[in-house]
Order: C-alpha cells, then structure tokens, then sequence
C-alpha cells in the first residue's frame, strides 16, 4: 500500500510539472504582447509599456521566465525596486497589474467561496443521487423508477444557469419558501447561518444537475451488480435482502462513485462558472471570466493553473481511496 | 430415509418470444447421504431445477408448480410453496448449493473469512469467535494450508481450485443436509477437477449430508454418484443407479452422451462418437418425443409414433426407469 502511494505521488508531481509548463507556454505564445495589456485596454504609452515589460520579466527569455515563476511559487516574488518595489510572498502565482493585486491573494479570497459552493452541493447531489438511484433500482419498473426516470431527464436536460434562475423566480420571488438571499457572499466562520442562507440556492441549483446524472448512474450500477454471481452467493447463504442490499450490492455498486465524486468536486473547484455568475457568487469562475475579458493575462493562467492542479490532486486522492474500497487495485 | 422428494415439478418462464418451459413435471427423491447426479447438455433443465429448489429464482419471473418435499431439521417443508422469507432460515444451513464459476461466486471486495464468518454467523447466534474457529477448521478441512493467515486473504488472492474450495467450505459451514453441487468442476482443470470431486466426496461422507452433483461430465457422474438421472429438453428421461446405467444405457441419449466420452480402455483409431444435431429449442419442442429428431435408433420404433407421441417415464426393473419406446413392455 506505502509503494503504491508513493509511486502515485511521484506520477503526481511529475503530472504537475508538466501541467504548469504546458499552461505557461500555451499563455507565452498568445499573439498577445503581455505588458502591453498590463496597463488596461486603451494605454499606448510605450513608456508605461516598457516599464512594466522589464517589472513583470516579460524581457527575459522564455525558460528564465518559466523558471522565475516556478522558484516564486515557493520563494516569493518581487516587482520592480525602490519605491515601487511590489511584494508577492510565495506561493506567488504573478501580480494583476488591472486589479492591483498579488493573484495569490485574489485567488485566496475567491477560493473558499467556490469551496463552499462545491462542497455544500456534493453533499446534496450524493445523497439525492445515491438514494433516489438505489430506491430506482430496488423498485424497478415501479412508480419510484418512473419518477426517478422523469427527474433524470429533467435535470440533464436543464442547464443551470436556467435552474438557478428557475429556483429565484419561483421558490424565492413568486412562492416566497426562502427569503432573498440578500446581501455578499459571508464566510461561514463569520457568520454560519447566512452562510448556508446565501449558498442554499447555488447549491440546490447545482446539486439538481448532478443528481440527476448520479441517480442514473447509481440506479444502473446497483442492477448490474445485483445481477452478478456473488450476490446469488449471498442469497444463497440466507442473508436478508437487507443485507444482500446493504452490505453485498452497495458496497461494490458505489465503488464507482468515489472517482466520480472526487472528478465532480475538482471540477468545480475549478470555478462553477454559470451558478456563480447567476447567483453574484465572488468565486473562482468569476475571477476567471472577469479576467479573460478584461486579458488580466496573470490570473488566467494562475486560475487554468490551479484548476489543473485541483484535478491532478483530487485524482490522486481518487486512486487511493479506490484502493482502499477495492482490494484488487492494491495489488497493481 | 427419503430427504428430499420433487413431485411434478414444472418451471415456465414468460418470454416476449412464447413460454419458455425450462422444466416439466420432473419427478425425483434423494436419501439422505445419497448422491444424486444429474447429466445433461446445457439448456436441459439442471441448474434451473435446483435454482428453483433454493429459491434463487427470482419472484415474478417464472411460473413454478408441483411439490418438493424436504425433511429440514425443523420437520418436513416444501421448499416450492414456503415463504421466501422463511425458506431463507434453511438456504445455507440445511440446503447449501456451491457454483459453476469460483471466480465470480466470491465477493471481491470482502477477505474469504469475513465471507464464510458472515454465512456462519447468520444461521448460528454464536459469538464471532466461535463463527472464526468453525471457519478455520473448515478450511482447514477442504485442504487450505495456513487457514489461521489466509482468512484474511481476498478471493483474487487464490486460484481456482482454492476458491472452490473456499466455496465448499463456506456451504458445509453449517453441516447441511443436502448440498447441491452445480457444476462444480466445469471452470477448472483438469487435474484440479479430479482433485475437486476427490474432496467433494470425502467431504460427504464425513458429513453425512446427500449431495445433488450436476454435471455434464459423464466421467465425473461415474467416480462419484449413487443414482444418475438424465434430463433432455426440462424432463428426465433416464434414472437409475449408476452401475446400471454404464452397464445398460435404455434411452438412445443416454448411449450418445456415454459413446461421447473417451475411454482409456477402448482403443483410440476412431473418432470420438458425437450426437448429431442441436439441442431443441425450448420455445417449440418438437412434437413427440423431444429427442427424435436426433435419435438414430427411432426406425426400431416406426410408425411415427417417436414424431407423435411422447413416451412416459416407465419402470425397467430394479429401480431403472427410461423414457422411450423401445425396450417398453408390449
């Protein structure tokens, strides 16, 4: 199990490089001049311009600027000297000359807000999908399988942009069931209540989309596995069908979810762009669009960046914990 | 002591394509400690017959009639009409069944002794000690080196033969009655096969249990049961005892499947002997007996009668029975 793991986090690390190198040649190459766009959209001033080239290092060869990046994501950086001497401590990811701002700590304040928006709508989804497709399959042809069959279809169906603004119009606006969730997104150590009160229509918005594609999943997951050999072996032994169901079927019908969840949830960590925008959200997705649209070169590939690393991390953790749940990955 | 005894057994499954009668009124006992072989092709009505007797067909998806009489340690049930709920008290303590394919019949996910510790556990309210020490000895007994460390091995951790014997230690965990073999050996070697039915005997008599063996492997049939019963196409259509059977086939299937099996005693410059043909289809049997239309022998029988009527399972002295026309008293 130890060699598995760390032959895993060495594929890892090697991953990450390569990650890194390839985002930071694909945003060099851009037919873009890089300082140019450091000084907003209409700057023509060559001065300006040349000024920040040599701050940001855009004057320096490509491998020694690629190298730069990579020692001020564990060192720290600084831009320019004297007085106007700017200091980004590691890990730096670049400084937005547009926001003002180190990117690290942009990305620092956008980045528990995406964390919340994922995680309170992963534990949604699961238990909506999960139940809903293990009562589906335990009841098939039933009426709970119509049902759960009519749901499946809705939720892919519907982008979430049009369920999230679904959700405003009806639940809060026309029904009144939950009060507008007025104000800024609040951290939940600050404030729990309004936390949960701001976040609870992201998450339901993005949690009715995945659940509907779990509950497919886990429906036809849990047949196919109620069909195989060891589970006749199970009935066979007297078993309940309660603990056919609980015990036998489950525990190898839901081995798939754990990789599926883990890529979900790194996805969206990467920015859940349209429910963030609809619901005003202050997360990563919006960092990344307001960026592109603005050419704040830094912080986009500080977002592509992190967002790579998000998944090449989240995989890792997949592959272990599958190792845990499954017997015969560990010995491969 | 008569320990089980099938009457009129018929087993019918719905299908878009017509009514599939896997079974029909198929009649037959077994004694306690006796072992009874059925042989037959794929498709014959083996596997499903004593699927049926467990209760492993699952509900709504067959209609099954007729009685099946079982003396469990409770009194006698019948295993047809019981309750599903109360039928599982006795599926795996008084009737256990071991599989056709050891690869796929163990949980991959759960070490062998948490599989046989679980099937111990539910039929005894014994601490788990006790369910551990019974595991042990059992694999102990089918012939497991180190039991005490390979209990907490996973079924990938073994070969075949060691899974199959994982699998008959898990079924003789709490000393059934009747244990029903479905054909054990078919997805191992062959020297592992031997091996196999070796253990699966000896294990028989030390446990005194009787024992359903279904196979299509005629050499297997020979070694190790008491009685043979032949199924073609859901019926039987030859039983008896097995040294009457290998000495004197009556039903012209019965001669095709022991012509077909190679002998070391006979010499070996032909080709082995085949039956020609397909087994029927079991949505439009032909009409008559099921097996004319590959049987060489009908000739002796004329008149068409083999394509017209079907023979009844009748008496040929000292416990013989045949389905055909040849032979029948006249």
């Amino acid at each position: 199990m130890f060699a598995y793991i760390s032959r895993r986090l060495a594929v890892s690390l090697l991953i990450l490089l390569t990650v890194s190198f390839a985002v930071y040649v694909i945003f060099a190459f851009l037919p873009f001049d890089p300082a140019a766009l450091t000084c907003g959209k209409n700057c023509n001033d060559p001065g300006i311009i040349e000024a920040n080239r040599r701050r940001l290092g855009y004057d320096l060869p490509f491998f020694t600027q690629y190298f730069i990046f990579l020692k001020g994501l564990f060192f720290g950086r600084s831009f320019g000297e004297g007085a106007a001497l700017i200091n980004c401590p590691a890990p730096s990811l670049g400084y937005s000359f547009q926001q003002h701002a180190c990117v690290t700590s942009l990305i620092g304040e956008a980045l528990p807000v995406t964390f919340s928006l994922a995680i309170g709508a992963i534990f949604m989804w699961l238990a909506l999908g999960i139940g809903l497709g293990i009562l589906a399959a335990r009841f098939r042809g039933r009426i709970v399988d119509r049902l759960s069959t009519i749901f499946v279809l809705i939720g892919t169906s519907l982008p979430t942009f049009l369920t999230g603004l679904l959700l405003l119009v009806f639940v809060v606006i026309r029904w009144g069931l939950i009060p507008f969730p007025s104000g800024n997104y609040t951290p939940f150590l600050e404030n729990p209540f309004e936390w949960g009160q701001i976040l609870f229509l992201p998450w339901l918005t993005l949690a009715f989309a995945y659940a509907a594609l779990y509950t497919r999943f886990v429906r036809s997951s849990v047949i196919d596995t109620s069909n195989e050999d060891y589970i006749r072996t199970a009935r066979a032994k007297g078993l309940s069908e309660g603990v056919i169901l609980g015990k036998h079927t489950l525990r190898a019908a839901l081995a798939p979810i754990a990789t599926m969840a883990g890529l979900d949830f790194a996805g969206l960590l990467g920015g859940a762009i349209l429910t963030e925008s609809v619901f005003n959200l202050p997360g990563l997705g919006r960092l990344a669009i307001s960026a592109v649209v603005k050419y704040d070169l830094p912080i986009i590939v500080a977002t592509t960046l992190l967002a790579a690393f998000i998944v090449v991390i989240m995989n890792l953790i997949v592959d272990i914990l599958y190792a845990y749940i499954d017997p015969r990955v560990r010995v491969a | 002591m008569t320990l089980l005894k099938v009457e009129n057994l018929s087993i019918d499954f719905p299908t878009p394509d017509g009514l599939v009668s896997a079974v029909h009124e198929t009649s037959f006992e077994i004694s306690a400690g006796e072992t009874l072989a059925i042989v037959g092709e794929s498709g014959s009505g083996k596997t499903v017959t004593n699927l049926a007797l467990m209760g492993l067909i699952p509900p709504r998806t067959a209609n099954i009639s007729g009685s099946a009489i079982f003396e469990s340690h409770d009194g006698p049930i019948d295993l047809l009409s019981i309750d599903r709920n109360e039928l599982r008290k006795y599926r795996g303590k008084d009737i256990a069944m071991i599989f056709q394919d050891p690869m796929s019949a163990l949980h991959p996910f759960y070490t062998i002794g948490d599989q046989i510790i679980e099937a111990h556990q539910v039929h005894n309210q014994v601490d788990m000690k006790v369910s551990k020490a019974r595991t042990i000895e059992l694999l102990e007994l089918v012939g497991i080196q180190g039991a005490g460390t390979r209990l907490k091995s996973y079924p990938h951790q073994f070969s075949g033969g060691m899974r199959q014997r994982v699998m008959i230690a898990m079924a003789l965990v709490n000393n059934p009655l009747l244990l029903i073999a479905d054909e054990p050996t078919t997805a191992l070697d062959v020297t592992v096969q031997a091996q196999i039915i070796k253990l699966l005997e000896d294990l028989q008599k030390e446990f005194k249990m009787a024992m359903i063996l279904i196979t299509h492997d005629m050499g297997v049939v020979a070694g190790a049961a008491d009685r043979v019963n032949v199924m073609y196409a859901g019926r039987i259509v030859e039983s008896a005892n097995v040294r009457d059977l290998y000495g004197n086939p009556l039903m012209p299937y019965t001669q095709g499947l022991l012509a077909s099996v190679p002998r070391m005693d006979r010499p070996h410059t032909n080709r082995l002997a085949a039956i020609p043909g397909q087994p029927p289809s079991m949505i439009a049997l032909p009409s008559g007996c099921s097996f004319n239309p590959r049987c060489g022998r009908k000739d002796e029988v004329g008149a068409n009668k083999c394509e017209t009527q079907m023979p009844e399972l009748t008496p040929r002295g000292s416990g013989h029975l045949s389905r055909c026309f040849i032979g029948e008293s006249v």
